[in-house]
């Protein structure tokens, strides 16, 4: 049972791994993105869009598609219409300097109304009985896992088992983690989230690595929502379902102290304090309501000790959520 | 980028200069036609979606929000108003932490905790006193829900900095969590809680949500005054400005921002009350709706003035009402709303810009050809 409670953590996990991956990375650049919410919802559903056109080009029939193909244009319209939301974020907050909290929650609305939206519609397109839209073929090539995984019992189901996106997003951190603490790239980008004027003054170009960092940020979160639609739910997708994971990565964000390393380990702790309720015997409905506000309170816990004990490196950017002018003083 | 003397200096096109203050008709005109400028496109959206002509599709946005005036029926009027002063009510809330650069994002769960504290005084105390009584309780009770709820980040806030957007977006979920527990627990299983009938805000003159308009109301030029005139509203100010500057001048900055939440959540419990003793006399972990997230752009976009937010807010509601009416007639998903107030609200933010900096296009010696 640990076996199956540690290995159905991991899948839960993985979608808010890819949210706070990319939030990190447009944290780092001193943007406060609280769209990433909308914009993994965005992902989510251009994942969908993308794999049922192809389903529907090739006739319905799995003999006709081809996996290669049928994989690369969801994850392609996926990342696409993830970066889109990225550019009318970084648009909005780094050219035209609106505030950020407000662009990012007007962003999430947008974006999870673009969502439920477009998967609406293609729900009533389809004139399917139930509220959803099922995309079980693409699905299947989503989920190929490893052949062998089966017959190398709990280590085969606790780390072999999963598909393709679920290792992609820790190789995903951690080329992030070395980028952003081994490279110049990295160093340039943290110095524009510390301090802009100082970024500026030294030859930064401190709009280029904002813009870059926010569109790349969006465009791994929006991978979460691909995972969560193609993976973790079979290929189904319904409105809403998507749920609150968005906020949930951003917590995650604070929780592992901007490190994405650390997001890894904290993802599949996140994964498994939101299923504990299911797998805890004797538990009423009500008391697993109260169970689901774990990972937020743990996030609550981490923000408040992080911030008593005052450590340098445990700190966000500096210049998190401020604009930059250059003109000004 | 090294722009150094080795190459050849690039001159942008565009030079962004920071303007000082506009006449204020002139930074009026500039929303005014962002705001025009969103409902073009939304109306070129909705008719390439329904096939409708431009003209159909806003007949029928101002049908959807405010029903036939013109024909005596004035019921979804009436819900237009109701609408408008709750999301109002819960902007006017987040306004003093937004001047003094709190960013209050929790509106939400403040609010939720809010309206589960009156659920809970008119399921337990209901019928065992007074109802003029119970009522009193349940304010009481309402308001210090929510202030307990916006108090606790403001107090980590003020004491060790503790990252305040972050922290009061996680007590939102924690608040949905008590509140879905609570649910559960009094549904027992059907997750609803049947409207209950007693500790319900007086009806005025056989107007339901009378009462809730006019208390927004008065909040609304009670909270002109407190911001504008009064010594609390001068010192949100300079903390907002200048917490090294409120300090010279002998303000004490944590016992500003502590006292500020304290009323931000208290009226963000009003707002909670409001919804759930003087509407839905029911609670579940979507009463508030995200209305708590919209009424931080309301507030924004309202540049903290409680009058032109009170515009502001009808505008959101008419544009959700009269979208979700669009969306109804032509068979298209009731997300539709959603779109169409995110692309009104987005050009509104967006707008700011022209209104705090000029553009000026360089027409150097060198091909700027624009």
């Amino acid at each position: 049972m640990i076996t199956a409670f540690i290995s159905s953590a991991i899948p839960l996990g993985v979608p808010l791994l890819y949210g706070s991956t990319g939030e990190i990375v447009t944290e780092k650049s001193g943007h406060l993105n609280l769209g990433i919410p909308g914009i993994m919802y965005v992902g989510g559903i251009g994942g969908v869009i993308g794999a049922f056109l192809y389903e529907l080009a090739c006739g319905n029939d799995i003999a006709n598609m081809n996996p290669a193909l049928a994989i690369l244009i969801p994850l392609l319209c996926s990342i696409g219409g993830a970066i889109l939301m990225g550019l009318l974020y970084s648009f909005l907050t780094v050219t035209l300097r609106v505030n950020q909290n407000v662009t990012g929650l007007a962003l999430t609305t947008f974006g999870i109304g673009l969502g439920n939206f477009f998967g609406g519609s293609l729900i009533k397109l389809v004139d399917s009985d139930m509220p959803s839209i099922v995309l079980t073929k693409t699905s299947s090539f989503f989920r190929a896992s490893l052949p062998f995984a089966d017959d190398l019992g709990w280590f085969g189901e606790i780390f072999l088992s999963h598909d393709f996106l679920t290792y992609l997003s820790i190789v995903v951190a951690l080329v992030v983690s070395f980028v952003l603490n081994r490279t110049r790239v990295g160093l340039n980008l943290r110095a524009v989230g510390e301090n802009p004027a100082t970024a500026d003054a030294a030859g930064i170009h401190v709009t280029r690595y904002k813009y870059v960092a926010t569109c790349l940020g969006s465009a791994i979160a929006g991978l979460g929502g691909l995972q969560y639609v193609m993976a973790y739910a079979n290929g189904v997708w319904s409105n809403d379902a998507f749920g609150d994971r968005g906020w949930m990565a951003i917590a995650l964000v604070i929780f592992a102290l901007w490190k994405p390393t650390m997001a890894i380990f904290g993802s599949f702790l996140f994964g498994a304090l939101c299923n504990a309720n299911n797998y805890i015997n004797g538990l009423g409905d009500a008391t697993q309501e109260l169970f689901k506000m774990l990972p937020y309170v743990v996030t609550i816990i981490v923000l408040v000790i992080t911030s008593m004990r005052k450590k340098r490196e445990h700190q966000p950017p500096q210049g998190l959520g401020l604009p930059y002018f250059r003109e000004e003083r | 980028m090294a722009d150094t003397t080795v190459k050849k200096h690039r001159e942008p096109l565009l030079h962004i200069a920071k303007r000082d203050d506009m006449v204020w008709w002139k930074a009026c005109l500039i929303r005014l036609s962002a705001i025009l400028l969103a409902l073009l496109l939304v109306g070129i959206i909705s008719s390439l979606l329904t096939g409708e002509g431009f003209g159909g599709v806003y007949s029928i946005m101002l049908r959807g929000a405010f029903g036939r005036i013109f024909q005596g029926k004035t019921s979804l009027l009436w819900r237009f108003f109701q609408q408008t002063a709750i999301l109002l009510c819960l902007s006017l809330a987040v306004t003093p932490a937004f001047k003094m650069r709190f960013w209050n994002c929790g509106a939400e769960g403040q609010a939720l905790i809010g309206g589960l504290a009156a659920m809970v005084c008119m399921m337990k105390l209901g019928g065992k006193m007074p109802e003029w009584l119970l009522i009193v309780v349940i304010v009481v009770f309402s308001c210090l829900a929510g202030a307990v709820w916006g108090v606790i980040p403001a107090l980590f806030k003020a004491h060790y900095k503790t990252n305040e957007t972050l922290f009061t977006l996680m007590m939102n979920y924690v608040a949905t969590q008590i509140v879905a527990y609570y649910v559960y627990l009094t549904g027992k299983g059907s997750g609803i809680i049947q409207p209950v009938s007693t500790g319900n805000l007086p009806v005025i003159a056989g107007l339901p949500y009378l009462l809730n308009i006019l208390i927004v109301c008065v909040l609304m030029v009670v909270l002109f005054v407190y911001l504008k005139y009064s010594k609390h509203g001068y010192e949100i100010a300079v903390v907002g400005e200048s917490q090294n500057t409120a300090r010279y001048i002998g303000i004490r900055v944590k016992k500003v921002i502590i006292r500020t939440m304290l009323l931000s959540g208290a009226l963000c419990g009003v707002a909670g009350l409001l919804l759930v003793a003087g509407t839905d006399h029911s609670i579940n972990t979507n009463t508030v709706g995200g209305q708590g997230f919209t009424a931080i752009m309301v507030s924004w976009l309202g540049h903290f003035n409680p009058f032109v937010m009170a515009l502001i807010s009808g505008l959101v509601v008419f544009l959700r009402s009269g979208a979700g009416k669009v969306a109804d007639s032509f068979f298209l998903n009731g997300s539709f709303a959603d779109i169409v107030s995110g692309v009104v609200i987005l050009f509104l933010v967006g707008c700011e810009f022209f209104i705090r900096y000029s553009v000026k296009i360089r027409r150097g010696k060198k091909g700027g050809n624009a």
